[in-house]
């Protein structure tokens, strides 16, 4: 290596430092927050511990309430995504496999939903939820969002799914093999891709939703983890240190996940983006 | 059933499975797409549509709307002056997503886009906030700026000055709010720019370099113009997204102080859904429609050759 290609090097490791640095800071701060008594986070925020404190992190995870918030979002973000692929998936089937009179016009109608935010219906929304009679219930959330996350799924299945080989629904048929039997025992199967991938993208935005449970739940019952910090932070408002134990454990599930899946999160975040 | 293929038998063995089939096709249309359009049309299009309705009526949501006002609500909020401060926050986001944050996400794709170990490294750590919810952005942020306890005192500790509170402070409360987003966004844009790059022939950029051109010609002259569609569809999720800004507020600045930095969701909420004002709160709502389709419609007419 040359010397001014060393300087370079020198220079490019040290500019991602600092930005990772921009990025990490905050993140280590809370993480070492929940450790810290709050007289020690109000003295020095980015510092380690003098001691190591369990005692606020142990309350919460003891805390029958935090559980509740986990897995309200958990039941709620996994009925979504199942939702959301079947239905959608279903559709996006119908689109790429069968051609009918005004089909077209079918889809461009579900794919409105790509053209505006879902902020712009939301009172409306509410008013509908609420006669209904699905307000604080999971379905209150569950099925608007299913709904307006349809535009996207559909179009991304229908490209999939179009992608296939046509020769194996000819020789399925050939074979006796029905329309909604190829769909379930062939095309789901092949598409496990594009599935995971929109499952994934589907699941993180369900999971990290706040605007739509703020509307729809009012009880801390059926409150999804967003809400319970939020509320969390209202009851401590000076005890920084358990607020930030909070979060550390509510976005701890999402590092972790996040690493695992990394490919599908990648894909599915930057590509569904990308394709919408 | 076995295909046999004389002449005598193809007409009536093609026939047959022809005219089931169209029986199969219909019943599989009937009972794969209507659970899509009816979720769709209940819980999207028809609140849209009533949006539409609602926004001419003084209502509450409680029974029917009854009292017409007309353009009342519209004039009502282009004439608020937290409205049109909340439309410039949304404006600032936009500039500084075009002017700071994309700027960055590009020259930070430009340093790691080759695969290495340490660049998979910096593009997971640059990754990481996107994929933290945004509420929980803002709280951890509305910590590290607390005037009393975050990296915000620590500095002005050190410098021996008083207590400073970025959120409370009404001329700055809203930067704040910015540097949230560029924190919780860049690596979501750089990575787009990363996988264009890495689709960017590798002899087309030796080519470059042995007819002579510098690193930053490179740059210049071939991959910036090669990832042009990616920073098309990176500028365009900036601009949509500008217009979404909610939960990272929420927890910040909760729109305050004085009502100073609310974004156009947030004055929504605030305004309509808080106070159950049902009709203005529709009014804002198809504003903000009607500004997202086009934006949309305008945006992919003149950039993105693909129809909508």
């Amino acid at each position: 290596m040359t010397r001014s290609n060393l300087i370079r090097e020198i220079f490019r490791i040290g500019l991602l430092c600092i930005v990772a640095t921009f990025v990490l800071g905050p993140l280590l701060a809370t993480v070492l927050g929940g450790f810290k008594s709050n007289a020690e986070v109000q003295t020095s925020a980015l510092s380690l511990p003098q001691t190591w404190r369990l005692d606020i992190y142990a309350d919460i995870l003891s805390d029958p309430g935090f559980w509740r918030y986990l897995g309200n979002s958990l039941v709620i973000s996994i009925t979504t995504v199942a939702l959301t692929l079947l239905v959608g998936a279903a559709a996006a089937y119908v689109f790429a496999q069968i051609r009918f009179l005004g089909s077209k016009m079918l889809f461009s109608y579900l794919s409105l939903g790509l053209m505006f935010p879902f902020a712009t219906a939301i009172l409306p929304l509410f008013v509908q939820v609420r006669d209904l009679g699905l307000l604080d219930t999971y379905w209150g959330v569950i099925l608007p969002q299913t709904a307006f996350g349809l535009s996207l799924a559909i179009l991304l299945f229908r490209t999939f799914f179009s992608e296939l080989p046509k020769e194996l629904f000819e020789a399925a048929y050939v074979e006796g093999c029905g329309y909604i039997r190829f769909f379930w025992q062939f095309t789901l199967p092949l598409s496990t891709p594009i599935l995971a991938t929109v499952g994934v993208f589907v699941f993180v935005q369900s999971w990290n939703n706040f605007l739509l449970p703020l509307v729809m739940l009012n009880s801390r019952e059926a409150f999804t983890w967003p809400l319970g910090m939020m509320q969390y932070r209202g009851e401590f408002a000076v005890e920084w240190n358990r607020t930030l134990a909070f979060v550390t454990l509510t976005i701890l599930p999402a590092v972790v996940f996040f690493i695992a899946a990394q490919k599908y999160i990648v894909a599915g975040l930057t590509g569904g983006a990308v394709k919408g | 059933m076995a295909a046999v293929n004389t002449h005598a038998e193809s007409s009536s063995a093609i026939d047959k499975p022809r005219r089931k089939s169209m029986n199969g096709r219909v019943a599989a249309a009937l009972v794969l797409l209507p659970p899509a359009l009816v979720l769709f049309t209940l819980f999207v299009i028809y609140p849209l549509a009533g949006s539409g309705i609602y926004a001419f009526y003084d209502w509450n949501g409680y029974g029917t709307p009854t009292d017409f006002v007309g353009l009342q609500n519209f004039e009502r909020m282009m004439g608020h002056a937290v409205f049109q401060q909340a439309v410039m926050n949304s404006l600032k986001v936009i500039a500084v997503s075009l002017l700071v944050q994309l700027p960055l996400a590009l020259v930070l794709a430009l340093m790691i886009y080759r695969r290495t170990p340490e660049n998979t490294i910096f593009r997971l750590v640059f990754f990481l906030p996107y994929i933290l919810a945004e509420i929980a952005a803002g709280l951890i942020w509305s910590f590290i700026m607390d005037g009393n306890f975050g990296v915000v005192a620590d500095i002005t500790r050190a410098l021996g000055i008083d207590p400073y509170f970025i959120t409370s402070d009404r001329s700055w409360a809203f930067t704040a709010v910015l540097v949230v987003i560029v924190w919780k966004y860049f690596g979501f844009h750089m990575m787009i720019y990363i996988a264009a790059l890495q689709g960017v022939p590798k002899d087309m950029i030796e080519a470059a370099r042995i007819e002579g051109a510098s690193r930053l010609g490179v740059v210049r002259y071939v991959q910036i113009p090669m990832i042009k569609p990616a920073i098309v569809v990176s500028v365009f999720f900036s601009v949509i997204g500008a217009l979404q800004v909610f939960d990272v507020v929420i927890p910040l600045t909760n729109g305050g102080p004085a009502n100073s930095s609310h974004t156009i969701v947030t004055y929504l909420y605030t305004f309509g859904l808080a106070r159950l004002k049902i009709g203005y709160g529709s009014a804002i709502g198809v504003v903000l429609f009607i500004t997202a389709v086009l934006v949309a419609v305008f945006y992919q007419r003149l950039f993105m050759r693909k129809p909508a």
